[in-house]
């Protein structure tokens, strides 16, 4: 005996659960495991959605759903306009084995007369899709994720051999806005390795002629020069507003300045430098991991601890480190993936190896420990060591090989 | 033997190794060793009360010794000691 549409309809609601907006949006805090599925089609998606859903039409559910939510225990909640194909799409849910699925009874029209936030898509102009098209097809970035990046604000310390590469690929990539400290101009040796400058700007400031190869790159970027030496008394104003700082110096004294500004304005720092074939890279995020203080306490001294300019380095190695250093910005910016807080990680070119340390957290830092914090909220930061205090005996003398 | 791997910044003052096969049952026999074998190394790495320098991380395996038994740590044969120094390089 074939069923009316009514009759169906009627049996279907006994089978699905229904659950209301407010509790779906209760859910959205206390279950964010809940993956929201939006049933409708293409056009009405693009008037507007759930903040965080995900948008399959009915017609392509089955064919996408594996993909999109591969785990069949995962709280589901599918909506459409009204909640009728919701509960299609739910019964259709369950038979492909999804065990915690329910339907938005009343769909987005009810949402939207509750009051509830709804947002509508990102929408590019033609060039930004056919230039970003590689990103917008991975699902850790798409639409969402290049938004993201566009609206983001990264801080170079230094365009030199680590902040050259990733200069390019974070404009490449559509960072927004391209903060840069230098106070340098190019010399002809540096294009060893700094590939954003070239020959003919030898003489020109390096955050002009960065600005030059970026928006040559990508002409969307703000680049904002900062033409000066990182220190203490202008570090808190250059990091004010970036989501993320990208530590390419020099100098132990720029670093630990670097650092203590950072960790008070809660910025990450990608952490990165090179010697010679050898390289060492880590995140130090606020909360999530230690800070460079709690790394190295005290810097060692000047002779152990020479810079590119005296002991030499392959040029290739600032450039996969700035890269590896790009990398984990756009995680962070992206909020996909693991990053490199409380690691290590050492490059060897020679070997060509990896090896990864694991960074804790000095419960004693002076800079990042609740105590630090506490000290430095009540306007009185604890004291920290002071850079090149230590002397050493017997001055250490680099090898003859390339030294010079 | 255990395997200590040394910095570059240090290789000079041990006979250009990136690696040395050392004897001990804990870091600071490990390291005492080492700087036996390279006296150079001495005060690179040890205070003159044969402490650890503050500026030298020493980590067993993947393991940082300030938060194992430091110089006291034990090691086994196979184990690596790796003597991890701050680099400033960058831009320049």
């Amino acid at each position: 005996m074939p069923k009316s549409y009514a009759e169906t309809l009627r049996d279907l609601r006994a089978a699905v659960r229904e659950v209301s907006p407010l509790e779906v949006d209760l859910a959205r805090e206390s279950r964010p495991e809940t993956v929201l599925i939006d049933v409708r089609e293409d056009s009405e998606w693009e008037q507007g959605f759930l903040p965080g859903a995900r948008h399959l039409s009915r017609g392509y559910l089955e064919q996408l759903v594996e993909t999109e939510v591969p785990d069949r225990g995962r709280p589901i909640v599918t909506y459409c306009a009204e909640g009728i194909r919701s509960l299609f799409a739910a019964r259709t849910l369950a038979e492909l084995g999804y065990t915690d699925v329910a339907s938005m009874a009343g769909g987005f029209r009810a949402w939207k007369a509750q009051g509830l936030p709804w947002q509508t898509p990102v929408s590019f102009s033609p060039e930004q899709r056919q230039r970003y098209s590689r990103h917008l097809l991975i699902p850790e970035v798409g639409q969402e994720g290049q938004q993201r990046l566009l609206d983001s604000k990264v801080l170079l310390i230094g365009a030199g051999g680590l902040g050259a590469p990733a200069a390019l690929y974070l404009a490449a990539a559509g960072v927004g806005t391209l903060g840069i400290v230098d106070f340098d101009t190019v010399d002809l040796s540096n294009l060893q390795r700094q590939v954003i400058h070239t020959t003919d700007r030898v003489g020109q400031k390096k955050t002009e002629s960065a600005r030059q190869a970026i928006n040559a790159l990508n002409p969307e970027v703000n680049v904002v020069l900062h033409e000066e030496v990182l220190d203490a008394s202008n570090v808190e104003r250059l990091v004010a507003g970036y989501d993320v700082v990208l530590d390419g110096t020099d100098t132990f004294d720029t670093r630990y300045v670097l650092n203590d500004a950072a960790v008070a304005a809660g910025i990450p720092v990608v952490h990165a430098s090179v010697f010679r074939f050898e390289g060492q890279l880590t995140v130090f995020q606020p909360d999530a991991g230690p800070c460079y203080r709690c790394l190295y306490p005290t810097p060692p001294p000047p002779e152990l601890a020479p810079g590119c300019s005296v002991a030499g380095v392959l040029g290739v190695v600032p450039g996969i480190m700035g890269l590896l250093q790009t990398n984990e910005t756009l995680k962070l910016l992206l909020g996909v993936g693991d990053s490199l807080a409380g690691r290590l990680l050492l490059f060897d070119a020679l070997d060509a190896s990896f090896t990864e340390l694991k960074l804790r957290r000095d419960p004693a830092c002076p800079v990042c420990s609740d105590a630090a914090r506490d000290a430095r909220a009540a306007g009185h930061p604890l004291p920290v060591p002071a850079v090149s205090s230590i002397a050493v005996s017997e001055p250490f003398a680099l090898g003859a090989t390339g030294a010079r | 033997m255990s395997t200590v791997r040394i910095p570059p910044v240090l290789r000079p003052a041990a006979g250009h190794n990136k690696e040395v096969e050392v004897d001990g049952a804990t870091v600071g026999e490990v390291l005492t060793d080492l700087v036996g074998r390279y006296p150079n190394l001495r005060t690179q790495l040890l205070t003159d009360e044969g402490e650890l320098n503050r500026f030298v991380n020493v980590y067993l395996n993947d393991q940082d010794i300030r938060y194992l038994k430091e110089l006291a740590t034990p090691v086994e044969a196979r184990d690596t000691v790796v003597i991890l120094p701050a680099m400033a390089g960058g831009a320049g």
